[in-house]
């Protein structure tokens, strides 16, 4: 699969029309592919782009069974909570959080124009594959 | 001091739920004429009155904006400030319809209310009295009604 376009910045969910790269890719499409990609990684059970003020979600491929609205909205809770801590221990900007549990592992990566990118998977999931498209989806679709 | 207060006792328990979980500033329960049925956080029944008024208006004048465009109901509305967000919904319990204005801060957001007002619906609907009906708003009644909700909200 080809690296995703880059175009121009999302216009957001405000009902507008997707904004279009010079390629023709909307960010819609921007943001589907870079899901895309995440979500063929063994072990994810769904990847999800996340309005991180908001804690909604703007885009999301998830497997059956997989609650997208409260995913989104405890990710975007706890990347702020993360965040905060990072910048009251003087860490610096987050760039990864990685929350394992018995059940599975969140994995969240914040990306441009106030969005998160959010992985969930199961725990036999590569997180370092998982980690480096997340990371990647997070620079370069919106860039 | 932030104070939970309610006028029906069955609504105490998921009120006290939603807030914590939802990590909202200010909460109003009240039937679509205004009538509060509970609160969190209001310290004066005069900061409360317009507030409960003022929702039911909103969500009066949404309702009919909604048959307009032929839809039944709209599901909520959001607005989004700088320092606060408020959430306003509608759900059905035996008791009736009830509307629900949520006032949150920075330290939650939308989705976090979006997701827990669906749990408080969800407990409000079951911990509802099934066998009373409320009775309708009369105007000959309706100070009568509102004064006896803000002594038992306020103590007063």
């Amino acid at each position: 699969m080809s690296a995703p376009h880059r175009g121009q910045p999302a216009t957001g969910a405000t009902g507008a029309p997707p904004a279009r790269s010079a390629a023709g890719a909307s960010t819609t499409d921007q943001l589907q592919r870079a899901l895309d990609r995440i979500s063929r990684v063994r072990g994810v059970r769904g990847s999800m782009w996340v309005a991180a003020e908001d804690g909604i979600p703007v885009a999301q491929l998830l497997m059956e069974g997989v609650k997208g609205k409260a995913v989104a909205a405890l990710a975007a809770s706890l990347a702020r909570k993360v965040s905060g801590a990072a910048a009251a221990t003087g860490a610096g900007r987050v760039r990864f959080v990685q929350m394992e549990a018995a059940g599975g592992t969140l994995l969240v990566a914040p990306a441009a124009q106030d969005l998160l990118i959010v992985a969930l998977a199961d725990s036999r999931v590569n997180i370092g594959l998982v980690r480096l498209e997340m990371i990647r989806a997070a620079e370069a679709a919106l860039a | 001091m932030s104070t939970t207060s309610v006028v029906e006792a069955w609504t105490e328990g998921p009120l006290v739920r939603y807030v914590g979980q939802a990590s909202a500033r200010l909460v109003l329960v009240m039937t679509p004429s205004g009538q509060v049925l509970a609160q969190h956080g209001f310290a004066r029944a005069v900061d409360l009155m317009p507030a409960a008024a003022l929702g039911a208006a909103i969500m009066a004048s949404s309702g009919a904006l909604a048959q307009q465009l032929g839809e039944q109901a709209f599901g909520a509305l959001f607005h989004a400030g700088v320092h606060h967000g408020i959430h306003l919904a509608q759900c059905a319990t035996p008791r009736g319809t009830l509307i629900v204005l949520t006032v949150f801060g920075r330290e939650t957001s939308i989705g976090l209310v979006e997701l827990f007002f669906e749990e408080f619906a969800a407990a409000l609907k079951t911990a509802a009295p099934v066998d009373q009906v409320r009775e309708p708003v009369l105007a000959k009644d309706f100070e009568a009604d509102l004064n006896r909700s803000l002594t038992s909200l306020f103590r007063r």
